[in-house]
This record gives structure tokens, C-alpha cells and sequence, in this order.
């Protein structure tokens, strides 16, 4: 049994589904990117996870519990992080309010949780006190990684940790991800970035008008042609 | 220069802080609901006859009152919400906007009904003004100025130092990230009712006490109060604070007589000031004075 089993998941927005029926594992300590072009139902599948979108049918389990159209504020609780790609701080709120609201639900694990998400992102320890709006793209998806790790989580999901980021957080963002990993938590991202996200995967997922469309360990889908051409540009 | 200070300033303050009062509420509840609540005037005076009832009924002073006022206005607000706003949680902010001007009407008329339409005044002993080097000021407006100043701290305490008042802040900034870690979104919104239900009662009683009551003292100030939160910033409490102030200075001191003996402006257009202030920051600058939601 996968640590997140996600089967045949029909969903959207409104009348439209944008999900016709996707199916996903992810694993303890796996990192599982999920590629696709735009509109393929890949930031909707993490949001329909995170019980912020409504799901028709299909079904979705974390450690064998059935998650499915759960209370998006019930899933913190479960062990379930999730890191929206825009608006993923508290932009009023400072660095260490950010961080107080990821133990939110468990206020006794704020002093834990916010020295090791100093220990993992060290940058931040200059910008506790000032508000998350302020700072740097990198640095807020630094912030929204921390505040998503804050009660160690079992799964953590990250919409596009790299976007609009330079190549130099990009790389230190890739290797907080492994890092994430290796300390046993599973990992589902979405990105853009698909090689070099690709590159670190234990697992690539190819979305395509909310099917899947190919699954495969990363390396093996980089170094697929059809792949390579339909979906990782060239 | 003293009778500047005794006739506009001070007055002007007073005013000021009953504004910031009402529109530090709507702003909150803007924030956190993202709604215009039209019925924050009438729920202001209900607050004001309910401790008028209260303090000719009990025989207390006015002051003692203020909890009776807010014993009235957390449950109607909660009650409107439940039965109103809570079903059209997830509909356009017009819908919302309309459906409080209904709760409005059914305040005000319930307010007709029991109180009827005469303008009464609390019951207040007559007392001479406090005077300092020249400077008089009625006792009860150095209350409403230290009370208001009261309410503002103890809110500035409660979203600033508190786990619930940083999930308020939270919920204003972005709500589904906020539900993302477990913000219990409809508990976080009952706390907004209180808190803006006890700040609208507190505000209600002190405009009764600064002039009288009246079944559409509230309305007559939700305009001014829509103004001073856009002002200061919608969905920004500190910033409505100060927009109140500003709002009640600016419509004091406009009919002060600076030019030889004749007001700046005519005392009766004194309720226009709060539609240019509202109109000069909406051209000048929409976000208000502390970057608010719009």
C-alpha cells in the first residue's frame, strides 16, 4: 500500500471537470513530479487532494484512509502539507507568524518545527520579523516549504516550487526537496522546470487533459523520445 | 486658538474615535468575510437602545450599560450570519451586500417597534465641563476618547498576540491558504462577529452619548464609517482606526470659520465631507492609506 493512493479521480470546477479519471501513488520518501502541459489538470489534481476542489468520483487514500472531499482544514491534521504555486504565504503576516500558522493546529510543535526549518532553510533566521509580502520569491517559497513542514508532515505537495525563481534557488530549491525526501516524508510536486524535476524523481507522472498519460520512474521518462517531444519541449 | 481646540479639535476627536470604532469593525469583517456589511449602522443602534433600556430599566449608569449593548449585538450578528450570510457564504460579495441591507431594515424596524421614532438621550446628570488652561472638554468625551483608545488597543492585542487573532489575520490575507493549515474558517468567522459585534455596541452607545439616539443614528454614520475604512485601507482594522480619526477631525474642523469669521464650510453640508473623502481616495488612492483588499 502506497502512502498516497489516488484512483480514478473525476473532478473540477463548476459544471467542468478538468480530472477524468486520474490515478497516482506516491511513496514514503519518494519524490513524485507530475509533468503535463498547461491546463492538463495538474495544479488541480494537488488542489482536489488537498480537499480544496470537489471530486465527483474516484477515490483518494492517505496511509489507507479515505481522504476523499475531506475538509481542507482537517488535512493538516492527517499529515498532509500542501504548498499552493502562488499566494503560498501569509503576505501581512511575518516570516515567524508564517511559520507559527504551519503548527496552527498544534501550537506545542511551533518551537520544534521552526529550528528545524531553520536548520533546513538558514536564510530565514535574518527575516523572522519581517512580513512575508516583503521578501524575495525565492525566499517566500522558502517560507511556504517551512511553514508546510512545520508539523512533519507524512506527504508534502508543492505546486511549482520553482517558478519564476533564478537557476541559483532553483537548484537550492531542488536540493531541499531531496533532502525532504531523504528524511522519509513523500513528496508530490508539480513543475514546469520538467527536466531537471524529472532528473530528481523517483517518479514521473505525464498529465494530459486530466488523464495520465504515461508513468514512469523520472530518468526513464526524460529519456523517452515521445515524452521528451509532446510534453519536456524538444 | 482655545476656541479652536474646545469647538472643532475636541469635538472633532470624539467624533474621530466613534468612527474609527464603527469602521474598525466593518474593515475587520470586510477582511475576513470580504463583504460591505450594510447592517452595521443598525446593529450600532441597537447596541445604543438596548443600553439605554438597560441603564433607565436597571437604574445603571451609561457606561455600565456598554455589556448589556453587547450582550444585544454579538447574538444578532451571529444570528444574521447564520441565517443569512452563512448560506451565501460562497455567492458574489453583492448578494452578501444586499442580504445585510435586509438585515438592516429588520433591525431598524425592529428598533421602530420597541423604541419608536422620537430621538430620546440617555438619562446623564448635568456636569460642568473639566476645564485645563482654558481647554474645556465635557467628562464624557475624555471617556469616549480613552475608551475608544481602550477598544483599540485591546483588539491591536488580540490579532497581533493571539492564536485566534493571528488565524483573523490570516483568514484577510488568503483564506483557502489559511483553511490549508487548518484554520477552522466558520469558528474564526463567529469570533469576527463578536469582536466587531462588541466594538459597533461600543460605538453605538458613545454616538448616543456624544449627541442622541435615534433609530437611523447608525445608517446616518455607515457612510462615514465605509469611508474612513477605505480610507485607511479596507480590510486594514489600523488602518480604519485612523481613517475614523482623520475623517472625524477633517469634518470638524471643515466649518471652522478661517476666513474672517465665516465657516470653511456651512455646518449644513458637514455630511458631504465624508463623500469627498471617500471619492478623493478612490481617485488618489484606491488601496488607502495602509494597502488594503481593494
Amino acid at each position: 500500500m502506497a502512502l498516497l493512493e489516488v484512483r480514478g479521480v473525476v473532478g473540477g470546477y463548476g459544471e467542468t471537470d478538468i480530472l477524468n479519471g486520474v490515478d497516482l501513488d506516491a511513496d514514503a520518501g519518494e519524490i513524485v513530479v507530475i509533468v503535463g502541459a498547461n491546463g492538463a489538470g495538474k495544479s488541480t489534481l494537488m488542489k482536489a487532494v488537498a480537499g480544496l476542489v470537489r471530486l465527483r468520483a474516484g477515490s483518494v487514500r492517505l496511509a489507507g484512509e479515505e481522504i476523499a472531499n475531506a475538509p481542507a482544514e482537517s488535512m493538516v491534521l492527517r499529515g498532509l502539507a500542501y504548498v499552493p504555486q502562488e499566494r503560498n504565504v501569509f503576505p501581512s503576516l511575518t516570516v515567524e507568524e508564517n511559520l507559527a500558522m504551519g503548527a496552527y493546529a498544534r501550537p506545542e510543535k511551533f518551537r520544534a518545527g521552526k529550528e528545524r526549518a531553520l536548520a533546513l532553510f538558514p536564510d530565514l533566521a535574518a527575516k523572522l520579523g519581517q512580513p512575508a509580502g516583503k521578501l524575495s520569491g525565492g525566499q517566500r517559497q522558502m517560507v511556504a516549504i517551512a511553514r508546510a513542514l512545520m508539523l512533519e508532515p507524512r506527504l508534502i505537495m508543492l505546486d511549482e516550487p520553482t517558478a519564476g525563481l533564478s537557476p541559483k534557488f532553483c537548484s537550492v530549491i531542488f536540493s531541499r526537496v531531496q533532502e525532504i525526501a531523504r528524511a522519509g516524508i513523500g513528496v508530490l510536486m508539480v513543475e514546469q522546470n520538467a527536466r531537471p524535476a524529472l532528473a530528481i524523481a523517483d517518479r514521473g507522472v505525464v498529465l494530459a487533459m486530466g488523464r495520465n498519460r504515461a508513468t514512469a520512474p523520472g530518468p526513464a521518462l526524460l529519456a523517452d523520445p515521445d515524452i521528451g517531444r509532446l510534453f519536456l519541449g524538444g | 486658538m482655545l476656541g479652536f481646540v474646545n469647538f472643532y479639535l475636541i469635538p472633532g476627536l470624539v467624533l474621530g474615535a466613534i468612527y474609527a470604532l464603527s469602521a474598525t469593525g466593518l474593515s475587520l469583517v470586510y477582511g475576513v468575510m470580504r463583504f460591505a456589511h450594510f447592517a452595521h449602522g443598525d446593529l450600532m443602534a441597537l447596541g445604543a437602545y438596548v443600553a439605554l433600556a438597560a441603564s433607565t430599566g436597571l437604574g445603571i449608569s451609561v457606561w455600565a450599560s456598554i455589556p448589556f449593548a453587547a450582550a444585544a449585538t454579538i447574538p444578532a450578528a451571529l444570528v444574521a450570519d447564520a441565517l443569512f450570510y452563512a448560506r451565501l457564504r460562497r455567492s458574489l460579495p453583492a448578494v452578501l451586500l444586499i442580504s445585510s441591507f435586509g438585515v438592516a431594515l429588520m433591525l431598524r424596524a425592529l428598533i421602530y417597534l420597541f423604541f419608536g421614532p422620537t430621538p430620546v438621550t440617555f438619562p446623564r446628570p448635568i456636569v460642568p465641563p473639566l476645564v485645563f488652561a482654558g481647554i474645556r472638554i465635557q467628562s464624557r468625551h475624555v471617556w469616549i476618547i480613552l475608551g475608544a483608545t481602550l477598544c483599540a488597543l485591546i483588539l491591536h492585542v488580540i490579532l497581533s498576540r493571539t492564536r485566534a487573532g493571528r488565524a483573523m489575520r490570516a483568514m484577510s490575507d488568503d483564506p483557502d491558504l489559511a483553511r490549508i493549515t487548518g484554520v477552522a474558517t466558520e469558528a474564526v468567522i463567529r469570533l469576527t462577529w463578536m469582536i466587531a459585534a462588541v466594538l459597533v455596541a461600543v460605538a453605538g452607545v458613545f454616538l448616543g452619548l456624544d449627541t442622541q439616539l435615534q433609530p437611523v443614528m447608525g445608517f446616518n454614520v455607515l457612510l462615514a464609517s465605509f469611508a474612513a475604512a477605505i480610507l485607511g485601507g479596507i480590510g486594514r482594522p489600523w488602518g480604519a482606526a485612523l481613517g475614523g480619526l482623520i475623517l472625524g477631525l477633517v469634518e470638524e474642523c471643515a466649518t471652522y470659520p478661517l476666513l474672517d469669521g465665516a465657516p470653511v464650510l456651512q455646518p449644513t453640508y458637514k455630511s458631504a465631507v465624508a463623500f469627498v473623502v471617500l471619492i478623493a481616495t478612490l481617485l488618489l488612492r484606491p488601496q488607502g492609506l495602509f494597502r488594503g483588499m481593494i
